[in-house]
């Protein structure tokens, strides 16, 4: 169980980057393929999009690095193995 | 004798902790069922799809900013208790909605208005952000042993019940007043927000009574409450590691089945099959109302079997079953598989009416209502409406029909159609069993989700540790569902297929749902934690 959770975080590790590109391409597409009247909605939707998801992303990359590094091999039983 | 009064203790906690969670939810979700009628209001009258996206990115604001609710008041929480923090979310909450039922509409005070309704909707959504973490924490800090889930789980049934409230009050007040009044600037539409301050006030009182939890009050006489909760939550790494985990192994999955089972699928059915406003709705308080039970159900379940399969099986349901309930929506409500039904003896064709602009004597308005009855009952109505610009002012004692087409000088090419369709019984019923599942996966991925959350951090950082993860899980990959399903149906569209995929929005929530259901099998463990003091 422990090999397929750190190999799951590489996988999670190279989907966050993947992710973040595909974002940005969509919006790069989704704003240049929209027309005069309407660009400034489609673009501020984008900006809002990207804003949120990139540093959720950055947050999944670090879930993978954690999940590679065996980091969840074992869950903490009481706080005092949190803290 | 002691047991019946800790039972009785409980129950009083439960009570003031969930009423004033119930208001909080009744305040959040009443933008977002009334988001058609917001987005006439407060944008341009003819920007049309775009107003609805633009109201549906307010909304979603809203959501966004919930972290950072959670972020703050979660601080305050951990800092000076959970009673005073949860109090002021309250009176923040009852305040900014109280204010949205006030700002003039477009028509009166133009771009201020939509500006203003942003703010508001921001402080919404900050409220929100501090207080369900503040509610699921003291309440699962009261709780006897080996039944936290089902006590917990009565917090959970509020969101449900605040958003049976909000539906309920919209549904009222329309029918008391007619489409025409309650859509007004002044209008009907406003009461609801107007009702929260009343909510809000007897609220306040209850809450005033309540103690603080006994952890946090054990902590703050021993000095052991957190100095700095922001950095012992997310600076530490043994704790940051499970904020992460409850993020996107649990609540991320949980967040966009709650979405799309409540609110994608009301949104689906008004918009998209044009269920007609008070069916739509009506169809959604039996769904809600028959499914509440299973949140209690599910969480006094997650005592006896662990939390983790509960919530993962409801996630497995939802990925599974999404698309063939959406087409079956799409399927029930379809003029085309009811053709043979047509009751031509009951369908009618009305006269045309014809109303002159109010600013341009020369523009004129026509409209027809086609009435399409069916034998089974059902009754689907197509309102047309032309725009018509004339050489001259339209003499109102002309009929429409003996009109010179001379005089008319340019045609709307694309006439606006407004179509509301009135289900039979039987159909309407399929559509509530259709929104009940849904509803279930809900009661299975939120029911438990309080009480294991609340598992998962130590006392003293526990407000800010487990609002933070919710917040992103619910208010931004959840809150974000409506929003994202309706973009991504929008792309589908083109010149060649002007409806495009109406089913392409379920990729969003079906997408998060698979990955956090690998995360929470692989990752996430079953064992209840039996000791929450420490």
């Amino acid at each position: 169980m422990n090999a397929i959770k750190k190999l799951l975080g590489y996988v999670w590790m190279l989907l966050a980057p993947a992710l973040i590109c595909f974002l940005l391409y969509e919006a790069v597409q989704k704003i240049s393929a929209a027309n005069e009247i309407q660009r400034a909605n489609v673009t501020l939707q984008w900006v809002i999009i990207l804003l949120v998801f990139t540093p959720i992303c950055v947050g999944f990359f670090i879930f993978g690095k954690y999940a590679s590094a065996n980091e969840y091999a074992h869950l903490p039983e009481s706080s005092s193995e949190i803290e | 004798m002691i047991q019946e009064k800790k039972q009785s203790g409980i129950a009083f906690v439960i009570g003031a902790s969930s009423v004033g969670t119930l208001i909080e939810w009744y305040d959040f979700y009443i933008f977002g069922m009334l988001a058609t009628i917001i987005s006439k209001q407060f944008f341009p009258a003819d920007a049309g799809t775009a107003a609805l996206l633009s109201t549906l990115a307010i909304f979603a604001a809203g959501f966004i900013v919930r972290p950072f609710g959670a972020l703050v008041f979660g601080r305050l929480g951990d800092l000076i208790g959970r009673k005073h923090t949860f109090l002021l979310t309250l009176v923040i909450m009852g305040g900014s909605t109280f204010a949205i039922g006030l700002v003039p509409g477009y028509a009166t005070i133009g771009w201020a208005a939509p500006i203003l309704v942003l703010i508001l909707r921001l402080l919404q959504g900050l409220a929100l952000g501090g207080e369900y973490g503040g509610a699921a924490t003291y309440v699962a800090e009261h709780a006897p042993k080996g039944q936290r889930g089902f006590w917990t789980s009565w917090i959970q049934t509020t969101a449900t019940l605040g958003l049976f409230l909000a539906l309920g009050v919209i549904i009222l007040i329309r029918s008391s007043q007619g489409v025409e009044k309650f859509s007004a600037e002044w209008g009907g539409w406003r009461y609801p927000f107007w009702i929260s301050l009343l909510l809000v006030g007897v609220s306040i009182l209850i809450r005033m009574r309540m103690s603080e939890s006994p952890m946090f009050s054990k902590l703050k006489t021993e000095g052991k409450t957190s100095i700095n909760p922001l950095k012992e939550s997310f600076g530490h790494k043994g704790n940051f590691k499970m904020v992460l985990l409850a993020l996107f192994g649990a609540v991320m999955g949980q967040g966009v089945v709650w979405y799309t089972g409540q609110f994608y699928a009301q949104s689906f059915i008004e918009t998209v099959c044009k269920v007609e406003f008070i069916q739509s709705r009506n169809l959604m308080l039996w769904a809600i109302l028959m499914a509440t039970p299973c949140f209690v159900l599910f969480g006094w379940l997650s005592d006896k079997v662990g939390r983790k399969w509960i919530m993962l099986i409801g996630m497995l349901a939802a990925v599974l079953t999404y698309r063939p309930i959406y087409k079956q929506f799409l399927s029930l409500t379809s003029a085309k598989n009811r053709i043979e039904k047509i009751d031509l003896a009951k369908t009618t064709i009305s006269e045309p009416k014809v109303v002159t602009d109010a600013k341009e004597a020369t523009k004129i308005y026509v409209t027809q209502i086609f009435d399409t009855a069916y034998t089974d009952g059902a009754h689907f109505r197509y309102t047309k409406t032309d725009t018509l610009h004339l050489t001259a002012a339209y003499d109102a004692n002309l009929k429409i029909d003996t009109l010179n087409p001379s005089l008319i000088v340019s045609k709307s090419v694309k006439p606006n159609v407004v179509i509301e369709k009135t289900m039979d019984d039987a159909t309407y019923w399929n559509l509530i069993w259709l929104v009940f599942i849904q509803i279930v996966y809900v009661t299975m991925v939120y029911g438990p989700i309080a009480a294991f959350l609340v598992e998962m951090f130590p006392t003293k950082i526990r407000y800010t540790s487990m609002s933070l993860p919710y917040h992103i899980g619910n208010g931004v990959f959840g809150g974000l569902v409506p929003f994202l399903g309706t973009l991504i149906v929008e792309f589908t569209k083109s010149p060649e297929s002007p409806i495009g995929d109406a089913l392409a929005g379920l990729w969003y929530p079906i997408g998060v749902a698979s990955v956090c259901l690998i995360i929470g099998v692989f990752y996430l463990s079953n064992k209840i934690d039996k000791n929450v003091m420490d």
